[in-house]
C-alpha cells in the first residue's frame, strides 16, 4: 500500500467504493475507494465531477457585466465572487484607491458575507455531525435533527445567517445575487434608517457569535484526542495579510509559509499571482491542482481558508476575535490550531471578528456618504484577490480595446484546497476504513473532513448541484455488490 | 348627453376619440392592455402581437385596430392572456434573455412583461442562438441575444434621427437585427449618443457603454411598479385624437 494513498499500483486488480455524490457540501463531488480483497486501501481520490466553464462563456462579454455574472458560480457565498471580480475590474478602470464610503460598503458586504456563510456552514452543515457524532443515526444527523435536540443552537444559527444576510441585503440590493459593487466602487451607500437597522441587533449578533466560538471550543475539548488527530495533515499555508500582519479578509498581500512555519514568501503583491503560484492538471478531476512555484509541483501544495488565516496572522484587529485567537494557539501546546477539525473553532473565530468588524463600520459616517465610483486611466488587465469564506480567491482578467472580456482566470478557494482534502481523507481512509467493512457511518467519517473545509465544488469546477449521497461497492468486474444512499437511509 | 363615442373593453365603456386605435384609447382611460412593440410615442407596429385582443370571434392586434363605436373587446380573460404568456415565451426562448447578468434587469419591458404576465416556466426549449456582440463602437454595444425585433430602434432612427442606423433582415426565424454600414458594425455608422434610437430599446440590446448596474436595486423602473401601471403613467403621453404622434411630426419638420 502507498503512503499518500492517490494512485494505486495495480487498479485493475480493486474493488471500487464511490461516495457519490458527496451531501452537506455546496457542489457535486464523489469519493471513490480502490480496496482489495482484504478491504485494505489502495487508493482514495476526492473527484469534483461538474463542469461549467465560467472562464469560457465569460469571453466576449463586456467588463462592466462580469461582477454580477461571475456571481452565479455559488450560491453560499457569491459576495466573495462578486467582490473579487469588482476589484479586478477597479484595475481595468484605472480606479488604484476607492473613496472611503465604497471601500468601506464593500467590506461591510464581505464581512456580512463571511458572518452568513460560517454561520451557514457551522451550524447548518456540519453541527449534525459534530454534536451527534460523525457515525450516529443518520436519521437525524441533520440540521432538523440539531433543531429539536438543541433548540437554541439551531436558532442562534439560523439568526446568525439572516443577520449576515440582511447586511448583504441592504449593501448589494438583494441578499443573493445582488449588484452593489461596480467596477470602481459601489452603487449605493447606506441610509441612516438602514444603518440604524443593522445597528439594532448587532451586539446581540456579537454575543451568539461569542457563543458558537465556546460551542466549537468545547466540542473540541470533549474529544482532544479524536479532534487533534482527524484527518491532520501537515500542509504549507496561504493566505492574504494586512500590511500590518493583521488578519484582513478583504485585502492584503499575499504570505506562505512552509509546514515548520518559515516563510515562503510574505507581503507580495498578488498583481502577479502566476510568478508564485501554478496550477497542475490531473487526469482524474475537473479541479486543478495548485502549487507554490518556490516549492515545486510535488510539494508546492498548501492550505487556505479559516484555519491557515487566524494561525498565520500576527493578530486579528478586533478584540474579541483576537483574545479567541490567542486561546486557539495556546490551546494543547498548539495542536488545534494544525488540525483538519480545528478549522470549525477558527471558523468561528473569522466569524466572531466579522461581526464585530460590522459593528466597527455601522459606528463610521462614511458609509452614509455619496461619492461612490472614482475612475482613472485604462488597463488591459486587472488581478483582485480576496479572502472568501473558504479561503483565497482570484479572479483575473484581460479585456480588450473594446471593452470585451478577452481572457478570464479564477482560482478559487476550494481549488487552492484540492490536494489538502485529498491529503485529509486520506489520513481518514487509513485511519478509520482501512481493513474495515464499509458502513454509511464509517464513510461519513469522509464526508466529515470534507466538509471541515466547507468546500464549495460548484465554485471549485464553476459548477452547480445539491448534494445527495449515494455510495456504490463494485468488485474487481464492475458489478455493483451493495448500494447506500443518503436519501434512502 | 355628450357626443363621444365609446366601445366595450371587458365590458367597460372607452370613450374615444376619432383616429384612435383600441389601446391608445384604453390607455388614455386607465385600463391597461399588455403589450410590447407599441410605444406612445410611435405609429402603431403590429408586430409584437402581446397587445392582442378578441372582437367578436375574431383576434387583432389593438395597437392597430381603429377604434370604432360599438365595439365589443375582450382583453383580460383567460383566453387573451394565455395567448400573451405564449408570446412572451417565445421571444425568451428564441433570443438569449439571462436576466441575472443582463444589466437592462429592472429596467427591461421583456422582463417587467414576464413578471406581470405571470410568466413561470420557460415554456418552450430555449434555441440559445449564437450572437456575438457589437461592441466595436467607443460609447455604444449592441447586444444582440436581447432584441424582441419590436422595431422601435429601427423607427426611432429613421422617424426621428433622420439616419435608419437600423434594420431587420432575414425571415422567419432568421430575422435579425442590423445596422446600416457595409462592415455591418456599429462604429461605421454615424449612430450618437443622444439618438433616440438608442435611448428607446426598450431591452438591453442598445447599450450605453460602461453603465453596467450603475443603478442600484430598487431604484430601477419596474422596481417601485409593475409594467403595467408604468404604462398608464406614460399613457398621457399618448397621441391626440388625429391619429398622428408628436414623436413623427417633429421628425417630418425637420
Amino acid at each position: 500500500m502507498t503512503m499518500n494513498l492517490e494512485t494505486a499500483a495495480h487498479p485493475e486488480t480493486l474493488r471500487r467504493v464511490a461516495i457519490e455524490p458527496v451531501s452537506r457540501v455546496e457542489g457535486h463531488g464523489k469519493v471513490t475507494l480502490l480496496l482489495d480483497d482484504d478491504d485494505r486501501i489502495h487508493q482514495v481520490r476526492l473527484h469534483i465531477v461538474e463542469f461549467r466553464g465560467f472562464e469560457k462563456f465569460i469571453q466576449g462579454r463586456p467588463y462592466w457585466e462580469v461582477p454580477v455574472m461571475v456571481q452565479r458560480l455559488c450560491g453560499i457565498c457569491p459576495v466573495s465572487h462578486h467582490l473579487a471580480a469588482s476589484k479586478a475590474l477597479d484595475q481595468i478602470v484605472g480606479a488604484k484607491n476607492l473613496t472611503p464610503t465604497a471601500e468601506k460598503l464593500r467590506r461591510l458586504m464581505h464581512y456580512g458575507q463571511i458572518l452568513q456563510s460560517h454561520a451557514l456552514h457551522f451550524f447548518h452543515l456540519s453541527s449534525p455531525d459534530l454534536l451527534f457524532g460523525f457515525d450516529s443515526d443518520v436519521a437525524r444527523r441533520n440540521i432538523v435533527g440539531v433543531a429539536q435536540a438543541y433548540p437554541e443552537v439551531a436558532k442562534q444559527g439560523v439568526l446568525l445567517r439572516k443577520y449576515g444576510q440582511e447586511v448583504i441585503r441592504l449593501t448589494a440590493g438583494k441578499r443573493v445575487h445582488g449588484t452593489g459593487s461596480v467596477p470602481g466602487g459601489v452603487n449605493k451607500n447606506l441610509s441612516r434608517e438602514e444603518r440604524d437597522l443593522l445597528l439594532a441587533d448587532i451586539y446581540q449578533i456579537i454575543a451568539w457569535s461569542r457563543e458558537a466560538v465556546a460551542l466549537a471550543r468545547k466540542l473540541y475539548e470533549q474529544s482532544p484526542a479524536l479532534y487533534d488527530d482527524f484527518g491532520r495533515f501537515d500542509a504549507h499555508s496561504l493566505s492574504l495579510i494586512r500590511a500590518d500582519g493583521a488578519l484582513d479578509l478583504y485585502h492584503g498581500g499575499l504570505r506562505a509559509r512552509r509546514k515548520d512555519g518559515s516563510t515562503v514568501f510574505d507581503h507580495v503583491n498578488y498583481d502577479h499571482y502566476w510568478e508564485h503560484i501554478f496550477e497542475e492538471v490531473k487526469p482524474w478531476s475537473y479541479m486543478k491542482f495548485p502549487y507554490l512555484r518556490e516549492l515545486g509541483p510535488e510539494d508546492g501544495w498548501y492550505r487556505v481558508g479559516p484555519l491557515t488565516r487566524v494561525t498565520q496572522c500576527d493578530f486579528i484587529p478586533t478584540p474579541f476575535a483576537d483574545h479567541e485567537r490567542r486561546d486557539f494557539l495556546a490551546y494543547g501546546g498548539g495542536s488545534a490550531a494544525g488540525a483538519t477539525l480545528g478549522t470549525h473553532w477558527a471558523r468561528m473565530i473569522e466569524m466572531l471578528h466579522s461581526a464585530e468588524a460590522i459593528k466597527e463600520l455601522l459606528h463610521d459616517d462614511d458609509l452614509l456618504g455619496d461619492d461612490l465610483v472614482v475612475t482613472g486611466e485604462r488597463q488591459e488587465r486587472g488581478v483582485g484577490m480576496i479572502e472568501a469564506p473558504r479561503g483565497t480567491l482570484i479572479h483575473h482578467y484581460r479585456v480588450d480595446d473594446d471593452d470585451v472580456v478577452a481572457r478570464c482566470n479564477l482560482i478559487v478557494s476550494t481549488t487552492h484546497n484540492n490536494q489538502a482534502m485529498n491529503e485529509s481523507i486520506r489520513a481518514v481512509a487509513r485511519k478509520y476504513l482501512d481493513g474495515r467493512k464499509l458502513t454509511e457511518g464509517l464513510l461519513n467519517h469522509i464526508e466529515v473532513a470534507i466538509r471541515a473545509f466547507d468546500p464549495c465544488l460548484s465554485c471549485a469546477t464553476h459548477a452547480l448541484g445539491k448534494m445527495p449521497l449515494i455510495v456504490e461497492l463494485v468488485d474487481a468486474e464492475g458489478r455493483q455488490v451493495d448500494s447506500l444512499s443518503s436519501g434512502s437511509l | 348627453m355628450s357626443d363621444t363615442q365609446t366601445f366595450l373593453l371587458d365590458g367597460e365603456e372607452i370613450p374615444f376619440a376619432p383616429g384612435q386605435t383600441v389601446i391608445q384609447a384604453a390607455l388614455a382611460a386607465g385600463h391597461y392592455i399588455p403589450h410590447l412593440c407599441y410605444h406612445p410615442e410611435f405609429k402603431p407596429h403590429g408586430s409584437c402581437k402581446v397587445c392582442t385582443v378578441k372582437v367578436g370571434n375574431r383576434t387583432a392586434a389593438s395597437c392597430t385596430l381603429p377604434a370604432q363605436a360599438g365595439l365589443e373587446v375582450e382583453s383580460a380573460s383567460d383566453e387573451m392572456n394565455d395567448l400573451r404568456r405564449t408570446l412572451v415565451q417565445m421571444l425568451f426562448a428564441e433570443g438569449n434573455h439571462f436576466c441575472p447578468s443582463c444589466e437592462k434587469s429592472g429596467n427591461c419591458a421583456l422582463q417587467a412583461l414576464g413578471y406581470d404576465l405571470g410568466v413561470m416556466t420557460a415554456g418552450f426549449r430555449h434555441l440559445f442562438p449564437d450572437r456575438p456582440v457589437d461592441a466595436s463602437h467607443p460609447d455604444l454595444l449592441l447586444d444582440f441575444n436581447r432584441c424582441i425585433l419590436c422595431e422601435l430602434c429601427v423607427r426611432a432612427s429613421c422617424e426621428v434621427d433622420g439616419k435608419c442606423v437600423f434594420a431587420l433582415s432575414g425571415r422567419g426565424i432568421d430575422k435579425h437585427l442590423i445596422v446600416n454600414a457595409p462592415s455591418g458594425r456599429l462604429e461605421d455608422t454615424d449612430v450618437a449618443l443622444t439618438d433616440k434610437a438608442v435611448q428607446v430599446c426598450p431591452v438591453g440590446v442598445i447599450l450605453k457603454k460602461r453603465v453596467g448596474f450603475a443603478q442600484p436595486i430598487g431604484a430601477r423602473r419596474y422596481d417601485a411598479s409593475p409594467i403595467s401601471a408604468q404604462a398608464l403613467a406614460d399613457a398621457p403621453r399618448a397621441p391626440a385624437g388625429d391619429g398622428r404622434c408628436a414623436a413623427c411630426e417633429e421628425a417630418e419638420e425637420k
